[in-house]
């Protein structure tokens, strides 16, 4: 197919306008995170540096922060454990109700968040009758989370090479030594991308976390929701999202470095 | 080296317990199976299975109005209110719309660029692309509604923007919901797309072009059938997110309602779980038909 150079520039054209439509938005929130009206009139009127400060000091953030924290390296180990187990299991063997087993692990995330949100609040509080608290907020995440750990460790089996596990084995290695000194490293990367895409998937979900967090958990979401319609608060709350957008640029970097070694 | 191979040999001699167990797991591949599906599994049956039964069950029971208990008696009061109320019906179509119209924006951009960064683009300015594109995806799902709450405000950029040429800002409302939703979803639609596009060899694309084919009609007959799988996949994804929100709604959308308020309102302020678990089940209804509907093009694989 000969693309003529006309159609070649069109389309090339549209990409740049999308790509300043995807960030026109997020530079207006750089901007107003140093407007100095308080509600955010545009044109800016004036420049300030009273937010950052602002934010800075606020410690119900950091506590938000630390929450989110909390809760996501929490939901991300024990994805990574079920999820690991789950791909082993899959990709290895083949048995009846395989299938159902891998839409069990896809299930949580591929049904809207408010039915996840609701399904689970309904059966901690009124079939387990517990108390919603940070445990349910981790018990939730994880659940939706082993599905990214699932989809990277079973791509990376499928083209492991399981001669080496014989291999292994014929040389006397047990089970475990076998997964602690053959599979696990070759397994490492996928491990590691599984885990980032787990940790970014909590640390960013409001829906389900409404529903399951009790009334003293406030993760990072929870209280930019909160705050974004206080009329005091919303300039602060433009600072944390550009944090936000700032240090969403540090699980790429380490993403693109790990399919560069694999593409090496 | 050496050093390792002679650390590692010791416990051949010995009769350690993970020995054991190695030799008593080896010639058994079920009962391995099993050990490994053990904990997975049971954890999600028991989390996730049992609550999404128990909430249709719940769907069937009631609330007492004035003690506000939950009584586990049968009935369809729940669904009938539902299926048949003016409110519900007005807001299922309401969400519905907006989905479709929100997936519809989203393929009507993507297919563009996914088809410039695959076919167009160089190596080099691909990557850079691919890493734009993943930026926002990364970026919260919080931040960008509430950058477009910035940018729709009667204050905003957008207003003062658009005011030389005698137009204004939609505001809050339902125009905001549909811009807002297509925005935060546009990358989950653009980079299956993409993938799509590359599994598309060019050779293809020269045979049908040296066999005479026009440029639209190797799109239309080459193009198009190779890359519908994709296409419903990305569908998917803005379609299912869509239609399950309701910040969004909160942040940019005014007094409107799509389902998942309705259902947020009977969970907290209205305290009425049964009703909710009812309303909940529509857009899972509504999911499972779509699913049902594009299975069958193989494009569930491509998740």
């Amino acid at each position: 197919m000969r693309i003529s150079n006309s159609a070649k520039w069109v389309l090339g054209v549209i990409t740049g306008v999308v790509l300043l439509f995807i960030y026109l938005p997020l530079l207006v929130v750089l901007a107003n995170s140093f407007n100095a009206n308080k509600n955010m009139v545009w044109p800016p009127p004036a420049l300030t540096t009273d937010w950052w400060g602002k934010a800075f000091r606020s410690l119900g953030l950091w506590e938000a922060v630390a929450t989110s924290i909390e809760v996501a390296v929490a939901s991300t180990l024990i994805a990574l454990v079920l999820g690991t187990l789950v791909a082993m299991a899959l990709s290895r063997y083949k048995f009846f109700g395989r299938q159902v087993v891998s839409l069990l692990v896809v299930l949580p995330i591929a049904l809207p968040g408010i039915v996840t949100g609701i399904a689970l609040n309904n059966a901690f509080r009124t079939i387990l009758g517990l108390q919603l608290t940070m445990g349910t907020v981790i018990v939730a995440h994880a659940t939706f989370c082993v599905v990214t750990v699932y989809n990277n460790v079973m791509a990376r089996l499928s083209r492991m090479n399981p001669n080496l596990q014989d291999a292994s084995a014929d040389l006397g290695a047990g089970l475990w030594t076998t997964f602690r000194l053959v599979t696990f490293p070759q397994l490492r990367s996928a491990l590691f991308a599984g885990g980032l895409l787990a940790f970014g998937l909590s640390f960013d979900e409001i829906i389900v976390t409404t529903f399951t967090a009790g009334n003293g958990v406030v993760t990072l979401p929870i209280w930019i929701y909160n705050n974004m319609f206080r009329p005091g608060q919303a300039p602060v709350v433009n600072v944390v999202a550009v944090v936000l957008v700032l240090s969403s640029m540090i699980p790429i970097y380490f993403a693109q470095r790990v399919s560069a070694v694999q593409d090496a | 080296m050496a050093k390792k191979l002679g650390a590692r040999s010791r416990p051949d001699t010995g009769l350690s317990s993970a020995r054991l167990v190695s030799s008593y797991l080896f010639p058994r591949p079920k009962t391995r199976l099993a050990l490994l599906l053990a904990a997975p599994v049971t954890w999600l049956v028991l989390i996730y299975i049992v609550a999404l039964v128990a909430l249709l069950v719940t769907a069937f029971w009631s609330v007492d109005s004035f003690t506000g208990e939950i009584h586990m008696t049968w009935s369809l009061d729940n669904l009938k209110q539902v299926f048949t109320q003016a409110l519900y019906r007005t807001v299922t179509f309401r969400t519905v719309g907006i989905a479709l119209l929100v997936t519809v924006i989203d393929l009507l951009v993507a297919l563009p660029i996914a088809f410039f960064m695959a076919k167009i683009a160089k190596a080099r300015s691909q990557r850079i692309m691919v890493i734009l594109i993943l930026m926002p995806l990364w970026a919260s799902y919080l931040v960008k509604a509430y950058a477009w709450r910035s940018v729709l405000s009667h204050d905003g950029i957008l207003q003062w923007l658009l005011q030389p040429f005698g137009l204004g800002t939609p505001g809050y409302g339902l125009a905001g919901i549909v811009i807002t939703q297509a925005y935060i979803w546009l990358p989950y639609v653009i980079l299956p797309i993409f993938a799509g596009l590359e599994r598309v060899s060019n050779t293809l694309l020269e045979a049908s072009s040296d066999l005479g084919a026009k440029s639209l009609t190797t799109i239309r007959l080459v193009v198009a059938p190779l890359l519908l799988p994709a296409i419903i996949a990305a569908s998917i994804f803005s379609f299912s997110l869509t239609l399950g929100d309701y910040i969004t709604v909160n942040i940019v959308g005014g007094p409107n309602q799509m389902l998942g308020n309705l259902v947020y309102t009977n969970v907290g302020a209205a305290n009425n779980l049964p009703l909710a678990s009812a309303i909940a089940l529509v857009p899972v209804a509504i999911m499972f038909a779509y699913l049902a509907l594009v299975r069958k093009t193989g494009a569930l694989e491509n998740l």
